[in-house]
């Protein structure tokens, strides 16, 4: 039995959270909030520099091949700081698209750029309020030309190329768009999480290339799903982390009454369920974190449970850490806000909290049933 | 990552399912019928059984020295052995408390010969023990207990009350906490001690539980003598061995019965609704999926701990939060199996009830998991204390002498 980082994956964490604590303190995240640029430009050469980019693109198409596990606890530390980049959409999304469904030519071609930096990738899946399935995606691709909007997409303002998911006669396939090529307009929209950019993308017959085999692609995209989500239940755990640390912090210096709140017991036992919360979203992600780097026959179960446990961690931890903090923490000048932002985007990113947890039952009847 | 065992770890599992293939029926093969009382002769039989073949076959007191009877091996076989044991019907509930808080306490305090004497019968299931600490007056404040020891030449004499005390009816011997000084402060004056349950001046009477058992008792003592020599710890050190005892409970205190996710899983499977097949149903799958993530998050928890006890460290605090977890799920998954089955899920009768009345034994005896062997209130206390670092309460008793506190209705 061996359930733990092993001694070179907890240094990556420490030297990972040095680094952040270092380069992506608050104030950093708070120029990305309150100010124009969409996302920290810096941290993201230090990203690519560090071989975070690729850490799980073999080195033969340029990555560092560290690997998934390694990439889950950067994920941690990456969700810990807050780090504003758009290293979910490029890697946990458009990194394992290009692997598990591109050609030999199509990863020589595009994943030296993503491990390296040059190039952002995003996933453009949502077309507004319906919820993305496979009968529900509208815009299409024919004779290789791409039609329709997608909003939101997360980094779509900044990326360069996009995975797009669309309709085509067959079923619904994968596609890859040069963003900075003709038929595409883009416009940023206002979201939860201004510290995360997102834009609605409308495509006139922009020029889209085939990414998997032709037909029925949308078991592809439950696969990529399931992929990013075990790595975002790593950013997940990380941020519901650190809003239980800033509860505690806080709570141990804040004195009412003649002493201080943390004394109380409903402020404890509100922070021990934060901890419980937090310790079972992080056993589920550990496992989901096995499932992935080992192509386990679980992973869709596992990930679906460490998605479903993740989300509720964060969101409790970081609603919870604004009513611990009182009356500061309803202030745009405290952080806990940041948390609470985050945990909404990050839950929402990949589809709602409702459908995970439809998935994870839909998985666990096909499971029973094989 | 992985999940491998080491080679001694697979070996080790190996002869455990051997073992239980051998001598006991698997889940599979028994179904789920689940008795809620111990007070029936042939469970107690049964039992006794049980714990001598497992004596025999070397998986009792897997930790234990070897020369009280044990297997000397480390903790991670032992946790080893339980996940194979899961997979098995054999009688649980006679002797945790004994094997997994008594004989402990007896290892660190009691003498060389009374270890001899005492744990290997305690393993081979020959004498049973229980433990004697709550009072009417000390409960989650077990400090607060009344029970006086007074000492009278070689003997101390004992008169007061326990209550809540499992398998007091059916127990041999037992550890005991009393009050031996009521002048000074209260976690000052205590002092611990074993005894014979068969000690002239004990009675038990069985309390009805709200699941209609009697599995505990009130201990009534009037002038019982207990010998000097079987105080365990100093005069006033009571409190001290007591904690000995209570982190002891934190493992042998484990995770909930069923009914749990696979359970509730099994009933909807084969349930019609309103509005078609019940796993179909938004309300329900959306229950279902919370109490598998917390299933699996303390599986999950489990195996960080396994890995721990592996490498030879000392689990991490992840062990505190599975009962405060389980006990609850056991609880809301009990009652939504009841729920789910509309105004028919009133019946308990097992002959009418699916999985022999499972969800209606849960309802009713889940309650008592929420408070045996430390409440809700106070693990969440223990977390946030121990685990977190935060300020205990504000405590009003600590001062005081014993005699002088506040005690409220009786
Ligand atoms: C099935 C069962 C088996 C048991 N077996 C044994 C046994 O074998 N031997 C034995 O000695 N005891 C046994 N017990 C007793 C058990 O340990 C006590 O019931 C338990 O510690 C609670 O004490 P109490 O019943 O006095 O409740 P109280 O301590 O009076 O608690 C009442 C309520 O107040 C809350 N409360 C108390 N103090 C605090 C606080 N500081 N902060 C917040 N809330 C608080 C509690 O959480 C609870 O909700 C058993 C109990 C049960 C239910």
């Amino acid at each position: 039995m061996n359930f733990e980082f092993d001694d070179d994956q907890r240094l990556l964490r420490d030297q990972a959270r040095k680094f952040l604590t270092d380069k992506s303190p608050p104030e950093a995240v708070r120029r990305i909030l309150d100010g124009d640029e969409p996302f920290d430009r810096d941290l993201w050469r230090e990203f690519a520099n560090m071989g975070w980019l690729g850490a799980a693109i073999p080195e033969a198409y340029g990555g560092s091949g560290l690997g998934h596990l390694e990439l889950c606890v950067i994920a941690e530390e990456l969700g810990r700081s807050l780090a504003p980049t758009p290293f979910a959409s490029s890697v946990y999304l458009a990194s394992e698209a290009l692997m598990l469904a591109g050609t030999e030519e199509q990863k020589q071609g595009y994943l030296p750029d993503l491990a390296g930096g040059e190039a952002i990738w995003c996933l453009a899946l949502s077309e507004g309020r319906r919820p993305a399935t496979a009968a529900n995606i509208a815009a299409t691709v024919s004779e290789g030309r791409l039609s329709g909007e997608k909003i939101p997409v997360v980094d779509g303002d900044v990326a360069d190329r996009a995975v797009v998911v669309a309709a085509e006669s067959g079923g619904v396939g994968l596609f890859i768009v040069d963003l900075n090529g003709p038929g595409v307009e883009r416009r940023s929209v206002e979201t939860i999480d201004p510290t995360r950019s997102q834009a609605a993308i409308q495509f006139d017959g922009a020029a889209a290339e085939r990414l998997g085999d032709a037909g029925d692609g949308w078991p592809m995209v439950e696969r990529l799903l399931e992929r990013a989500a075990v790595l975002v239940a790593f950013e997940q755990v990380g941020g519901a982390q650190a809003a239980l640390e800033m509860a505690r912090e806080y709570a141990l210096g804040r004195f009412a009454f003649g002493r201080p709140i943390a004394g109380y017991q409903a402020i404890k036992h509100r922070m021990a369920d934060m901890y419980i919360q937090i310790e079972l979203a992080r056993s589920n992600a550990y496992f989901g974190a096995w499932a992935l780097s080992t192509d386990a026959a679980e992973l869709p179960v596992a990930a679906a449970t460490a998605r479903v446990s993740a989300s509720e961690a964060y969101h409790f931890a970081s609603k919870e850490n604004i009513q611990i903090h009182g009356g500061m923490g309803f202030t745009w000048e405290f952080d806990c806000h940041l948390y609470y932002r985050r945990a909404r985007q990050l839950a929402l990113a990949l589809g709602s909290q409702r459908r995970w947890k439809d998935r994870l039952i839909a998985a666990l009847q096909r499971r029973n049933a094989a | 990552m992985d999940f491998n065992d080491t080679p001694e770890e697979a070996a080790f599992r190996k002869q455990a399912r051997e073992f239980l293939t051998a001598n006991a029926k698997s889940k599979a093969e028994a179904g789920r019928g689940m008795a809620v009382g111990w007070n029936k002769d042939e469970a107690l039989a049964a039992a006794r059984a049980w714990q001598a073949t497992k004596a025999d076959g070397g998986f009792a007191g897997i930790t234990w020295p070897e020369e009280y009877g044990g297997q000397g091996l480390s903790p991670i076989m032992q946790v080893i052995y339980n996940q194979e044991e899961a997979d098995f019907v054999v009688p649980r509930g006679v002797y945790e408390i004994g094997l997994g808080m008594c004989i402990p306490t007896m290892f660190a305090y009691a003498s060389e010969e009374q270890k001899k004497r005492y744990a290997p019968k305690a393993l081979r299931g020959e004498e049973i023990w229980c433990q004697l600490f709550s009072e009417p007056a000390g409960g989650s404040d077990l400090a607060g207990l009344r029970t006086r020891a007074e000492r009278d030449g070689d003997d101390w004499v004992i008169n007061g009350q326990k209550i809540w005390t499992s398998g007091a009816q059916f127990s041999d011997y037992a550890i005991l906490v009393t009050r031996s000084d009521f002048e000074v402060a209260k976690h000052k004056g205590l002092t611990f001690f074993f005894l014979s349950m068969h000690s002239p001046g004990i009675e038990v009477r069985p309390i009805r539980q709200v699941n209609g058992a009697a599995n505990f008792n009130e201990v009534f003592f009037t002038d019982v003598r207990i010998p000097d020599s079987q105080r365990l710890g100093a005069v006033g050190e009571g409190w001290k061995v007591s904690l000995t005892t209570l982190m002891n409970e934190r493992f042998a205190v484990g995770v909930a019965p069923p009914p749990d996710f696979d359970e509730i899983f099994d009933l909807v499977r084969d349930l019609e609704l309103e509005d078609g097949p019940a796993l179909d149903n938004a309300v329900v799958r959306d229950r279902l999926a919370d109490w598998y993530v917390r299933q699996q998050g303390l599986k999950n928890a489990h195996f960080r701990t396994m890995t721990a006890l592996s490498r030879g460290e000392t689990p991490g605090p992840e062990s505190s939060i599975n009962k405060v977890v389980s006990a609850s799920k056991y609880q809301d998954i009990s009652i939504f199996g009841m729920d789910v089955l509309e105004m028919a899920g009133a019946i308990v009768d097992p002959e009418i009830a699916p999985m022999d009345g499972l969800f209606a034994t849960g309802t009713l005896s889940s309650p008592g998991y929420r408070i045996a062997g430390g409440t809700d209130e106070i693990l969440r206390n223990i977390i946030a204390e121990r685990v977190l670092g935060l300020p205990q309460d504000v405590r009003v008793d600590k001062e005081l002498a014993f005699r002088d506190l506040p005690t409220g209705r009786d």
